[in-house]
């Protein structure tokens, strides 16, 4: 029963490829289009993980692009290292794609390391420790001048193109579906709905929230490399508490738990993001209202209070497409 | 007679300076249906929460099955065979009725992390069979309509009935339940009585309840045991327990006994 339902995700997958493909062979998408296409995927990849923490097994994580910040650094230096000894070791992907994972296990180790010491605390005290994370993450990059201080870490080799994103992208989502609705996911969910309960159900609910936070640790490691590789720099300022903030957006405008909800954020919340810097410049160069981009994250803030006040729970609530849900025989 | 399933030794607990639970001495032994019955605020559940570990005792010790479990985390006391529902229900809401039964069903499964990233066979042909399993314990609870409903869509008779299915599946040898009757009218606590009983009886499980419901606890415990103030006051067979000045003292007051 599984096989015949598992490729409902891989046609969704697939027609997604082959159309944005087409329209980028065809020229209607143009360059600009297709970073901005591919920042949304990464931002899938950031939102899902966060998503996995604070929406499923119902913690609360301010310090997720941390995670990414340590995947970038990591994979960032790797490819820049080699690189420079030898160009031509270069054609080859799989050097990218191993610093890429080994970026992500870095990650999960910093994720380990947060984690376990802190998740024992709960709510406001978990927040304003995972916040403390992010900065301090940020701070100690700002400040090492081997990976370039404030100035970032400069001449990342491009190797993140459309077709590479995608596939992180794709099999993180799948590999986020198949934990959730296995033991472990509901294990996880147990304790979003009542901590004492999932406990007294026998689950080791510290063993599960170190988990959570761990593999989304992984997760948001990849997307930090995939994002380095892309945008070819690593900055500090990208992983500040700014970026993580809009994460949160991102997951609670989808629906918390709801990874069809993420999904939906991410690519709603890049796409207008770039609208609103369009729009700010147009209305700056143009009208002559004297405004930055920075008014953008009033715009973030200001939809924030309307997500609260008119739909509490997200675009999506808790619930998934059923391209996201593996069917189960009734019996 | 063999040693007793459950045996309480000296057990005492502080809140602060208050004492909620003061030198309790008690066996609850293999087989039976115990009661624990007292007023409110006499310490019923402080002595629930003591046994699943949610408090650790000031003094005194737990043994369940011999082994003293005092200072074990309570998921570690359910995996041995200590399993319990809750006063105000706690039902996980957003889950189904089936998701419900399989979180306690998590621990005894197998299938590693990796195996269920991936979908391994292993882990499929695992998940078929916890899914059999839970619904037998669906029928037996007649929730087999509800199976995929959420839980928050549920009655509250049902709710209760999903909690005592819930706490089975954990395979308990000792179940305790705390107040299983409130709320429920009379023709709902006289199917509580039977489901108990039949607990009891096919699952081979010890039952130990709290309640304030004097006819839910006559018509079910073998034994009772009545505390106040972190006391007790009586034990024994419910129909003799009740005739005891000290309990009709601690439920109605000393008036009206006098009187």
């Amino acid at each position: 029963m599984d096989k015949m339902k598992l490729p409902k995700l891989a046609i969704a997958g697939a027609i997604f490829y082959v159309i944005v493909q087409i329209l980028i062979v065809t020229g209607v998408l143009n360059g600009y289009f297709v970073v901005i296409i591919n920042r949304s995927m990464i931002f899938v990849i950031l939102a899902a993980t966060l998503n996995l923490i604070n929406g499923i097994t119902g913690q609360f994580s301010l310090g997720h692009m941390g995670f990414a910040a340590v995947g970038a650094y990591v994979s960032g230096t790797i490819t820049t290292l080699i690189f420079k000894l030898s160009p031509h070791v270069f054609t080859d992907n799989l050097i990218f794609i191993a610093a890429i994972i080994l970026g992500g296990c870095a990650a999960a180790v910093v994720g380990f390391l947060i984690g376990f010491p802190s998740l024992r605390l709960k709510g406001d005290y978990l927040a304003i420790v995972t916040l403390g994370f992010g900065e301090i993450i940020r701070t100690i990059l700002n400040n090492i001048d081997y990976v370039g201080g404030p100035r970032g870490l400069l001449g990342i080799p491009k190797f993140s193109d459309f077709t590479v994103i995608f596939l992180f992208t794709f099999f993180t989502i799948v590999l986020l579906r198949n934990l959730v609705q296995s033991s472990h996911g509901r294990a996880m969910l147990s304790i979003r709905e009542n901590e004492l309960a999932s406990e007294l159900s026998g689950v080791n609910t510290t063993h599960y929230k170190v988990l959570g936070f761990v593999v989304g640790a992984f997760f948001a490691g990849i997307a930090g490399g995939l994002l380095a590789h892309l945008l070819q720099i690593a900055h500090p300022t990208q992983y500040g508490f700014y970026a993580s903030s809009i994460l949160l957006i991102m997951v609670y405008a989808g629906g918390m738990g709801s990874l069809t909800g993420s999904i939906i954020a991410a690519f709603s919340l890049t796409f207008l993001t770039e609208g609103l810097r369009v729009g700010i410049d147009w209305l700056r160069d143009s009208v002559g209202i004297p405004i930055g981009t920075e008014w953008t994250m009033v715009i973030y803030a200001l939809l924030l209070i309307f997500i609260m006040l008119f739909k509490t729970e997200g675009f999506m609530g808790m619930r998934e497409s059923k391209v996201l849900i593996i069917e189960e025989k009734h019996v | 007679m063999s040693a007793p399933l459950l045996s309480i030794q000296d057990m005492s607990h502080y809140f602060g300076g208050l004492k909620a639970v003061s030198d309790f001495s008690f066996d609850v032994p293999e087989g039976v249906i115990y009661g624990l019955i007292g007023p409110n605020g006499s310490g019923k559940t402080t002595c629930f929460n003591l046994i699943t570990g949610i408090y650790t005792p000031t003094q005194g010790k737990i043994l369940f099955q011999g082994e003293n479990i005092v200072g074990q985390k309570p998921f570690r006391i359910v995996h041995k065979g200590i399993a319990r529902t809750f006063q105000n229900l706690r039902i996980f809401s957003n889950l189904t009725v089936i998701d419900n039964i399989r979180v306690a069903r998590h621990f005894t499964t197998r299938a590693g992390l990796f195996a269920s990233f991936l979908r391994l066979p292993s882990f499929l042909k695992e998940q078929d069979q916890v899914r059999d399993e839970t619904m037998e314990l669906i029928k037996l609870m007649h929730l087999e309509k509800r199976a995929y409903d959420l839980a928050k869509n549920l009655p509250y008779g049902e709710l209760r009935r999903l909690e005592v299915a819930r706490a089975l599946a954990t395979r308990p040898k000792l179940m305790l339940l705390d107040e299983p009757a409130a709320g429920m009218n009379p023709k709902e606590t006289e199917d509580l009585m039977n489901l108990v009983r039949r607990v009891r009886d096919e699952f081979k499980v010890t039952i130990f309840l709290i309640e304030h419901h004097m006819k839910f606890v006559t018509g079910i415990c073998e034994r009772v045991k009545v505390i106040d103030f972190g006391t007790t006051i009586a034990e024994g067979k419910p129909e003799d327990v009740v005739k005891e000045t000290k309990v009709l003292e601690a439920y109605l007051g000393r008036k009206a006994v006098v009187c």
